[in-house]
């Protein structure tokens, strides 16, 4: 990119960068992708372009695999997070790691994202053996391609993209790619994954990748840069009541203050909008006030909508603090008992009866694993019984809670539908809950 | 190079329409969140300030999280005495104008402790931060340490979380992070522990100057063009001061020069420029080949992974 093109990216101010990962299984070439993004966007500067060289060749999975023991073992262990922009669009990169061992990794990078682009390695799959007669196709798809295809669906990362890689190491690359994107297809439509698109591509070429190969693969569709372009970023959970963590809260010691002596909640507004006037009740403690003033991040009084941060002021002297909810009145009822899918990412296995930390919002209390509901089989999807859950592991539990919490299906509302649990003793995140609906 | 040269081009960067931008709203609102959650979370929490751009944007969000005069933590510096004395005195200056608690600790003190002994005399004093950093934190049982690190600076640093656990040797271990989901921070800490935080680790360096223009970000003078002794060693200007001083056989020139990026004098070089404010270093930005620590650094250059060793010896 030159810079004149960069220029007239700022000036026309490009909105919110997009937020996205890559993932999908151990050598797929993940990073690689990363890399043909960086240096065909050319957002890699020489120096950094210097240091990956080896015995004459250019190593783009060098570009993000930054930790030493990374580059020893050849592998992603954590997420390495890249910066580029296009005419168009600023992005965020997550490069996620494959291995089934940092799961964990990967679930970080899927919490925040916008969109995934799943990696799946065409030379990996037994698609020319699985056809009979032309039609019947097998699909046998990697277990990490599951995995962090359906993690990505759970988390409610808006756009799921699938790009076939390797190709190009393939004779009948067009048969190969028909049959893949069908078991692709297949397996996303019995998970209820809605598939954005599916492309193929040869990140060490760069064919789909930053420019389109025309026909390739009896493709037509966009680059899978035009498509990351379109995308839509995150949309805030608007349509729910209001919600609101109390984060920290200001205190004023002079009375001569503006705001005679009061204080100010301050936090980001999970869900629906605040604006002076408004009943709201306080969890746990009950109480109900009327907001009185509105801050944004200037201190002057306005509307502030879900995802923005406000300082909320009421209008009467109540007990509220870190970690109380501001909710409006009457439309969450706090439950003592909650059913959640959960993503095991501790080595130490959950079992039924431990006591856990819980943290939703800014709040912490005491969870207890009432049982274990189920674990999901990622190659059938099925539930299965289980004793524990390993890590990994994504299945659903029954969660005790020590006090009342308001919550909502996370499939509504990403924040009051997500907890971390963290282990007592330790001080490990062990797991990634959501929230499921109640039970008709 | 002037990249400011066609003035019609620039014109429409300056028009106040362009004050307004989506991608910088949601980074500083990132970095106040994260601001208002350390300074809610821990109770001994401190903010790395060494006058250098970076800490100048953290403390101006720091500003808009609290209000002016009502930041709600000390501010720390870890001072090698090797530092440009147009950066010290403009940290004092802020500091002093904010309202905001500075405590400086310095190398040389942990030199006549003897906890930290140098190799040799002329051995740059950048990695030896760390056992004073660590002093300091000990001293004053600091459980959250803000930095203004970003992701974009390092490749170590990319790997790095938001909220980065540290062990009771000050330890990062990069092949055991915490997950960090959402904005569900996990803060909970055993003794002796602490956390390093880095909230503006979405941040470019474009993002960054971008900021600066956009917010008005006052600098140490260091940051734009100025006309200073240099000369040249491998690739590099090196800036000739008492403390670096020219070899035998090196020519010592005057150049206009700005620094991306301030640290030690021993290990910090300039680059050729004459942006002579913000929207200046914003074009040269836009057209850089070559990244903001290979331009600038001498300790990052010694071995792939200078700065992940450095960082799990406790270095921020």
């Amino acid at each position: 990119m030159t810079a004149t093109t960069l220029e007239s990216t700022i000036a026309a101010d490009t909105g919110a960068a997009l937020r996205f990962i890559t993932c999908g299984s151990v050598d797929d070439g993940k990073s690689t992708l990363i890399g043909r993004l960086l240096v065909d966007s050319k957002t890699v500067l020489q120096d950094q372009l210097a240091g990956v060289q080896r015995g004459g060749e250019t190593d783009l999975a060098l570009l993000t695999d930054g930790l030493s023991a990374e580059r020893e073992q050849g592998i992603t262990i954590d997420v390495a997070y890249r910066y580029f922009a296009t005419a168009k669009r600023k992005f965020i990169i997550g490069d996620a790691p494959g291995h089934e061992q940092y799961t964990r990794n990967m679930v970080t990078a899927a919490s925040s994202a916008d969109a995934a682009v799943v990696l799946v390695d065409a030379t990996k799959l037994g698609w020319a053996a699985e056809v009979t007669d032309g039609e019947v196709v097998k699909g046998e798809l990697l277990a990490q391609t599951r995995r962090h295809t359906l993690l990505c669906h759970l988390l409610r990362v808006q756009s799921i993209v699938f790009a076939v890689n390797k190709l190009d190491a393939i004779t009948d690359a067009e048969l190969a790619f028909e049959r893949i994107s069908n078991a692709l297809n297949a397996f996303a439509a019995s998970a209820g994954v809605q598939v954005a698109a599916i492309v193929p591509i040869s990140a060490l070429k760069g064919w789909n990748v930053v420019s389109a190969h025309e026909g390739w693969c009896g493709y037509q569709g966009p680059a899978l840069l035009d498509l990351l372009e379109g995308l839509p970023v995150t949309a805030q959970d608007e349509a729910v009541p209001f919600a609101f963590p109390v984060q920290w809260v200001e205190k004023f010691s002079s009375s001569s203050d503006t705001s005679q002596g009061r204080r100010v909640f301050w936090g980001r507004v999970a869900s629906g909008h605040v604006e002076p006037g408004q009943q709201v009740t306080v969890m746990p403690s009950g109480q109900s006030a009327t907001v009185a003033q509105v801050l944004g991040h200037t201190r002057q009084s306005k509307t502030v909508h879900a995802g923005h941060s406000a300082g909320i002021v009421l209008d009467r002297e109540l007990d509220v603090s870190r970690g109380d909810w501001l909710l409006a009145p009457g439309a969450f009822t706090p439950v003592r008992e909650i059913t959640a899918t959960v993503a095991w990412l501790d080595d130490e296995p959950l079992v039924p009866g431990r006591v856990y930390w819980a943290l939703q919002g800014h709040r912490w209390v005491k969870a207890k694993v009432a049982r274990i509901v189920d674990r999901v089989d990622i190659a059938t999807l099925e539930a299965r019984p289980a004793d524990q859950l390993e890590a990994n592991a994504i299945g659903d539990v029954v969660l005790a809670l020590q006090q009342p919490l308001a919550v909502l299906p996370f499939t509504r509302s990403r924040t009051l539908g997500s907890l971390v649990l963290v282990d007592t003793a330790t001080h490990k995140t062990a797991a990634a809950v959501l929230v499921r609906p109640a039970a008709a | 190079m002037n990249a400011r040269t066609d003035s019609e081009l620039l014109q429409p960067m300056h028009s106040p329409a362009q004050l307004s931008n989506t991608h910088l709203d949601a980074l500083e609102e990132e970095a106040i969140f994260i601001l208002r959650e350390v300074a809610a979370a821990f109770e001994r929490p401190t903010l790395l300030f060494s006058g250098g751009k970076d800490s100048l944007v953290l403390l101006k969000c720091a500003e808009k999280a609290f209000g002016a005069g009502r930041i709600p933590y000390p501010l720390l510096m870890i001072d090698t005495g090797h530092n440009f004395p147009e950066v010290t005195d403009f940290r004092d200056f802020r500091a002093k104008e904010l309202g905001a608690e500075l405590v400086v600790r310095s190398v040389e003190d942990s030199m006549a402790r003897g906890t930290v002994r140098l190799a040799h005399p002329g051995e740059s004093r950048n990695a030896h931060q760390s056992v004073t950093l660590l002093e300091a934190i000990e001293e004053f049982r600091f459980d959250a340490l803000i930095g203004g690190a970003r992701r974009d600076e390092e490749k170590a640093r990319a790997k790095e979380r938001i909220f980065s656990h540290r062990d009771a040797f000050g330890q990062w271990q990069p092949k055991d992070q915490r997950p960090e989901l959402w904005t569900l921070f996990n803060t909970r800490l055993a003794p002796g522990e602490h956390f390093r935080v880095f909230p503006i680790s979405n941040w470019t360096e474009l993002d960054v100057w971008q900021y600066i223009e956009r917010e008005n970000v006052a600098l140490p003078s260091i940051y734009y063009t100025h006309k200073r002794e240099v000369v040249e060693r491998r690739g590099l200007l090196v800036p000739v001061t008492p403390l670096t001083p020219a070899r035998d056989g090196e020519t010592v020139q005057t150049r206009d020069v700005r620094f991306r990026t301030v640290g030690d004098i021993t290990t910090t070089c300039p680059v050729a420029s004459l942006a002579a404010d913000a929207g200046d270093v914003v074009l040269e930005t836009l057209s850089v080949d070559v990244s903001e620590r290979g331009a600038t650094r001498m300790d990052d250059m010694t071995s792939e992974a200078s700065m992940e060793k450095r960082k799990k010896d406790g270095y921020f």
